[in-house]
């Protein structure tokens, strides 16, 4: 497989002929480790690892929990604190399990607004993107119903937002959310088919990040300059390329490693900084909490969903288009999930002919605006929907679909990018020096 | 003892005060210094010892501990009471309230048997008094600034600081508020009754904290420590505000011990990993030098 030029694997003795003529798996393993990879990445390139090492961790951890966990609505948070209490190292799997979500999502944004910069989405990558995306969303939901799963206030009250989310489309929405939850409200049917679903998400992305990988290891990496690797010969090829083993292997053992410092401390000394204090109360149905919020991976989204109130002209006029059957709660839901769907479309709406933002004077500072716009919308997703905050957000949430829909299109049309480096090696080189002529000091 | 006073909001405060539509509850929160807090702070054995005798001669009459096996009280990290001493303290333990806790009920003896260090403290639900097992963790003290959560990381959730507080914080009503309002005063406290006397013309609070239930349950020297020990108001809403962090996080002097660990042998593997990487990588990066 992968387009680049290198060499395959060739098996040598009488044992490795009778399996390869049977089952090609190591000669599968091979090519996979040991691909050409561009040999500019920088460090933004280390989060893919961070990525399937904590799907990996969060399984593991999951598996353990389930066999001390009970989904029922009068034991749930009862099994929870008995994990905690009783079983064995419980509080450090527990604790690893729900901070690493965290870890999850820290990493998959780096990883996509990585992405993002760097044109990675472009052709030929599309697909890679796509699949992306998809297991971003698949992640969104099991994260969601992880969170259901301790049975707290605001597992339960979350559960009732969310699901009120597809409430609000028009016409089935009411049947749709009855058909979610299994039953009029939220309840024992709800806790049971997020628990299993729960379960079965994790191995479906395990699928999907083999597929991931698959397609960017047909297309072969992008990198920092967004040049192509060559592929007129091997020899060319081995100038932009190192293989992925050992040289990214160790690189990206040594970032994870890094990282992990960061996340042990965070688990050890503050584990429940990034949650909501009020989970620690049983989730009791006539007791709404004052604020509900969601965890902090979601609330650039909760902001947008929230951004679209029935003042603003954009839907007042949807409202008015559509007879009244997009009003301003179902104008607040397309708007979330549109923002994800802008993002999917990245590959099909950026125009421009240069691939890396690095060569873009125009794209830096409109990228930068979306990062800093990230931040604010996760901010502002967390405030009250009262007195300044919504107008902020819906600012935030303007620029986000701008950037996508008529930014990313127009840049490439008035934008004067500068030119690549001809290769990944003269890159490469002109920031550690040629590998001959240059003189030893 | 570091005793700043801090003023802080329970919902927001910061710049949705001023356009706020909803009245955003002001509470009063003392960062009491507990030993427990930081990377390194651990529990203080004889704390948690004293703490436990004012929950068990004040508090147990009204709030369970349903969460809390009693004889993990001789747990490593926790009160650590003898086996004997927490044999006798699970004999002696009454049930203050039979209707919360059917388990405990003998049906062959007629009546409610004696608890052994294997049960789980009663719980107690008839009069609304909340369990108090989680309730250290159940609460924040401060969020901000502007909801940010910045403060946490410098001072912790504050759960502890909160309990404390809530003790110490009974004052007397403020003038606006109706002399029949029900409940009681208390500053620390963020969703209690509130009156309308005490709102100004946009709705919002103009005094801290609200008006809570439960009467004033500490007033210094309500118990006498073995070995003597200081029975101020502050140093007993301390001394139980530890214990109640101790029975809503029981492992966290393993947690951390643990956190230590896995820190320092991730740093060292860190390190080695970056020094191999930086070898891997020389001859292709500073090729110069390869040729040396």
């Amino acid at each position: 497989m992968g387009g680049i030029p290198h060499d395959h694997y060739e098996p040598k003795t009488g044992g490795e002929k009778w399996l390869a003529s049977r089952l090609p798996i190591v000669g599968l393993l091979y090519d996979t480790l040991l691909i050409p990879t561009p040999k500019n990445l920088n460090w933004m390139w280390i989060w893919g690892i961070v990525l399937a090492f904590t799907l990996v961790m969060q399984i593991v951890t999951g598996i353990v929990l389930v066999m001390h966990y009970t989904p029922h609505v009068d034991m749930a948070f009862a099994s929870v604190e008995h994990i905690m209490r009783d079983v064995n190292g419980g509080y450090m799997i527990r604790y690893f399990h729900m901070n690493g979500a965290s870890l999850f999502f820290v990493a998959v944004y780096a990883h996509i607004f990585r992405g993002l910069y760097y044109g990675s989405y472009k052709a030929p990558r599309e697909v890679t993107w796509i699949i992306g995306m998809l297991m971003y969303l698949i992640m969104m939901g099991t994260a969601f119903m992880g969170y259901v799963l301790p049975w707290g206030q605001m597992s339960f009250h979350g559960t009732a937002v969310i699901t009120g989310l597809f409430g609000a489309i028009p016409f089935v929405g009411g049947s749709i959310q009855t058909w979610l939850l299994g039953a009029g409200a939220v309840g024992q049917p709800a806790l049971n088919r997020f628990f299993s679903l729960h379960y079965l998400l994790p191995f479906i992305l395990a699928g999907l990040t083999i597929v991931h990988i698959w397609a960017f290891h047909t297309t072969g990496n992008n990198n920092p300059t967004g040049v192509e690797v060559r592929r007129t010969s091997k020899e060319d090829a081995a100038k932009d390329t190192l293989p992925f083993w050992p040289y990214f292997v160790i690189k990206d053992l040594f970032a994870l490693c890094v990282i992990l410092v960061v996340f042990m401390a965070i688990v050890g000394f503050m584990p429940n900084y990034l949650g909501e204090a009020v989970n620690y109360v049983p989730a009791n149905p006539l007791a709404t909490p004052n604020h509900i919020v969601p965890e902090w991976y979601f609330l650039p989204f909760y902001a947008i969903l929230r951004a679209f109130t029935g003042d603003v002209w954009v839907v007042m006029f949807a409202d008015w288009i559509s007879f009244g059957i997009i009003d301003a709660k179902f104008f607040g839901v397309l708007a979330m999930f549109g923002a994800i769907a802008v993002m999917a479309l990245a590959p099909w709406l950026d125009t421009s002919s240069v691939r890396s933002g690095r060569y873009r004077p125009m794209f830096k500072v409109w990228f930068a605006l979306l990062c800093v716009d990230f931040v604010i919308l996760a901010w502002v997703g967390s405030r009250p929907a009262e007195g300044i905050y919504p107008y902020i957000a819906l600012i935030g949430a303007t620029y986000w679909f701008a950037y996508f829909l008529v930014i990313l299109p127009l840049l490439g049309v008035i934008e004067k990018p500068l030119t690549p480096p001809a290769t990944i090696e003269d890159d490469f080189n002109a920031h550690y020096g040629k590998p001959t002529g240059t003189p030893a000091e | 003892m570091l005793r700043t006073l801090t003023l802080t909001t329970a919902v927001a405060l910061g710049m949705a005060a001023p356009l706020a539509v909803h009245a955003a509850t002001e509470i009063e929160v003392t960062d009491f210094a507990f030993p427990f807090e930081g990377p390194f702070g651990s529990y203080d054995q004889m704390q948690l010892q004293r703490g436990l005798q004012i929950y068990t001669e004040i508090c147990a009459t009204c709030h369970g501990l349903e969460r809390v096996a009693i004889g993990t009280l001789a747990d490593a990290g926790g009160p650590q009471l003898p086996e004997e001493q927490v044999i006798q303290y699970a004999t002696d333990f009454p049930i203050n309230d039979p209707d919360s806790n059917p388990q405990y009920y003998d049906r062959d003896k007629g009546d409610y048997r004696t608890l052994t260090p294997a049960d789980k403290f009663p719980a107690n639900h008839s009069i609304n008094a909340p369990d108090l097992s989680l309730m250290a963790k159940a609460r924040v003290a401060w969020e901000g600034p502007y909801g940010t959560g910045m403060n946490q990381l410098f001072k912790g959730p504050g759960g502890a600081e909160y309990i404390a507080s809530l003790m110490t914080h009974y004052e007397e009503a403020p003038a606006c508020a109706p002399a029949d309002f029900p409940g009681y005063y208390n500053k620390a406290f963020p969703n209690g009754g509130f009156p309308e006397e005490c709102k100004d013309a946009a709705g919002l609070h103009t005094v801290p904290g609200s008006w809570i239930a439960m009467p004033e349950p500490l007033y210094g020297d309500d118990v006498t420590f073995e070995p003597a020990a200081d029975s101020s108001l502050e140093a007993e809403a301390q001394d139980v505000a530890a214990f109640l962090m101790w029975t809503a996080e029981p492992k966290m002097n393993q947690r951390k011990t643990a956190g230590l660990t896995g820190v320092i042998f991730l740093t060292v593997l860190s390190v080695l990993l970056y020094l191999t990487n930086k070898r891997l990588w020389a001859p292709y990066k500073h090729p110069a030098k390869r040729e040396d």
